[in-house]
């Protein structure tokens, strides 16, 4: 990173990056699975993206973002009712944009979530594919990766399970226009499906790293935008605001090794 | 009316081996553990299990009783991954999955409790899941627009297990979590179901505890009732006891070594109920686990 003295960190830059992602989105369902896209969500809602609605991973819909961690006697803002079995109603809809943490992804965005290896007998079982076909087919989805690394970024993924832009993956007359890929964001870069043939693309980098880093850490051709920016760095108001009502117990200085 | 009072022993020795049997709950949420100990106990195999998958899952597939599995996941919610589950994976002895996406699998049970064929979904198009199943077929749809979409089949069961807070002894049943899953949705889809429940109450008694949103499972859908008290342990059974993290630990870590699997099998799934809640940490431990955050 730069040498000069800064007063944010790694983890701090990628929530702010994170909530990015959520900008002009209005009445829809932010769903941030994981630590920074939680929190990113939470600031998104916070600044820029009022209407935004969140959950608590359980079955409430919220009108605050809740902190993370212990909650002492914090009470939860209930707006509204949510449980598993409308989940899939609300997001076959498309008022949904989630952001997750795929262990693989593709050139096109397609996400493996599901099984290292081969799928009868897998190296390692991860999760499963979850709601994540549905989702990705569905909604805008954007993903969060907080070590860019070559075994992540991926040639092919070992189970596609969630859809990419790869024509190849796609029977002929499915409905396409109803996904997005939306953005991806990982401890070096942003990116997103801007390359040719909806491919990923460079948009900024995080300061102190370099278009040949992230290129170096990911195993596919990353194709560049035109003008490759600095990912903007936290605000103030943005940094008060995630340690003093997001993240008080400050459960982000673990999430992302500082590079 | 007829009482529906049935055992754990009573409804293991209605199944047989070969049957096709869902699993009510979510993760480590609500599951009928009771009951899914008693089954590890019998002489049943060869079963097609189908569940959103929590601990019963690694427990049926560490013991050998699982042919196939129909799942979108299986976590233990505050373990993010079942070690039992992945042991059985990653060593090829539970190979014949059907994996599908959570909404696909509510779309085959919901298309079950319908006496349907299939119902149509765009999801799993353009993934793997399209890929690997080929018992799940693309339709068209008949319309102009003539889209193409997957027909998810109707997860037909032989036998749904579920557990909730309350029953009647007609097979009403009650759940005071905020959630109810898809307990209803398994219970319609399934030939015979066999709900637990904390405790077994006097109809007349159901709106002292809840209000009639708690009222999930109506008698037409339910061939059996059966106390079982803390029965969904370790996972939560929301409000009166959260996920048992610490038991769950020790569940875990008994995948990878068979001395702690024999011990945890000893004091965990070869004894009687009372014997288990004993060994769990008693009644009055069980119901001090908090409601889990998420």
């Amino acid at each position: 990173m730069s040498e000069e003295t800064k007063d944010y960190t790694l983890g701090e830059l990628c929530i702010t990056a994170c909530a990015e992602a959520w900008r002009g989105d209005n009445e829809m369902l932010a769903s941030g699975m994981g630590l920074i896209p939680r929190l990113g969500a939470g600031l998104a809602k916070l600044t820029f993206s009022p209407g935004l609605l969140l959950n608590d991973a359980e079955c409430r819909l919220v009108s605050e973002p809740i902190p993370v961690g212990p909650r002492g006697d914090y009470k939860l803002k209930i707006e509204g009712w949510l449980p598993f079995a409308r989940v899939f109603d609300f997001l076959w809809r498309g008022t949904r944009h989630a952001m997750t943490m795929p262990t693989q992804i593709d050139r096109y965005g397609c996400s493996n979530i599901s099984v290292i290896g081969d799928h009868s007998q897998p190296k390692v079982q991860l999760l499963g594919v979850r709601g994540i076909p549905g989702n990705t087919i569905n909604h805008p989805c954007s993903y969060f990766i907080p070590a860019h690394g070559p075994r992540i970024f991926v040639d092919q993924v070992d189970m596609a399970s969630g859809v990419g832009y790869d024509s190849a993956r796609w029977r002929d007359g499915a409905r396409r226009d109803l996904m997005e890929l939306r953005r991806v964001i990982s401890n070096l870069a942003v990116m997103d499906f801007g390359g040719p043939g909806n491919t990923m693309r460079i948009i900024s980098t995080h300061p102190g790293v370099t278009v040949e880093q992230v290129q170096e850490q990911t195993g596919f051709e990353l194709a560049v935008a035109d003008k490759v920016k600095e990912t903007a760095i936290p605000t103030s108001e943005q940094l008060a605001m995630i340690s003093d009502v997001l993240d008080p117990h400050n459960l982000r200085a673990s999430a992302v090794k500082e590079s | 009316m007829k009482s529906k009072r049935m055992t754990p022993g009573e409804v293991i020795a209605e199944l047989r081996s070969g049957m096709t049997i869902g699993i009510g709950g979510w993760g480590a949420r609500r599951k009928p553990m009771a009951l899914v100990r008693e089954l590890v106990r019998s002489d049943l195999k060869d079963l097609t299990l189908v569940s959103y998958g929590g601990p019963e899952v690694g427990l049926l597939a560490a013991t050998g009783k699982i042919k196939k599995l129909i799942f979108g996941f299986v976590t233990l919610d505050v373990i993010p991954l079942d070690a039992h589950f992945r042991a059985a994976r990653q060593a090829g002895r539970l190979t014949d999955v059907m994996e599908v996406d959570e909404g696909m699998f509510q779309w085959g049970l919901r298309a079950a409790a319908l006496r349907l064929p299939f119902l149509p979904t765009r999801a799993g198009l353009g993934t793997d899941v399209d890929r690997l199943n080929p018992d799940i077929l693309p339709i068209a749809s008949p319309y102009e627009d003539g889209e193409t979409l997957l027909a998810m089949p109707a997860l037909n069961l032989d036998a749904a297990l579920c557990h909730v807070d309350h029953c009647d002894e007609y097979g009403n049943g009650q759940i005071l979590g905020d959630d109810p899953y898809f307990d209803d949705l398994y219970c319609a889809a399934a030939e015979k179901s066999y709900v637990s429940c904390e405790k077994i109450i006097p109809t007349e008694d159901f709106l002292e505890h809840g209000c009639i949103h708690s009222l999930a499972l109506n008698r037409t859908l339910v061939s059996g009732v059966i106390e079982t008290p803390l029965g969904a342990h370790p996972t939560a059974c929301v409000p009166k006891y959260g996920i048992d993290t610490e038991h769950l630990k020790e569940y875990s870590a008994a995948a990878k070594d068979s001395d702690a699997w024999t011990l945890y099998r000893a004091r965990f799934v070869d004894v009687d109920d009372a014997t288990y809640v004993e060994n769990a940490g008693g009644s009055d431990n069980i119901t001090k686990i908090p409601a889990p955050v998420f």
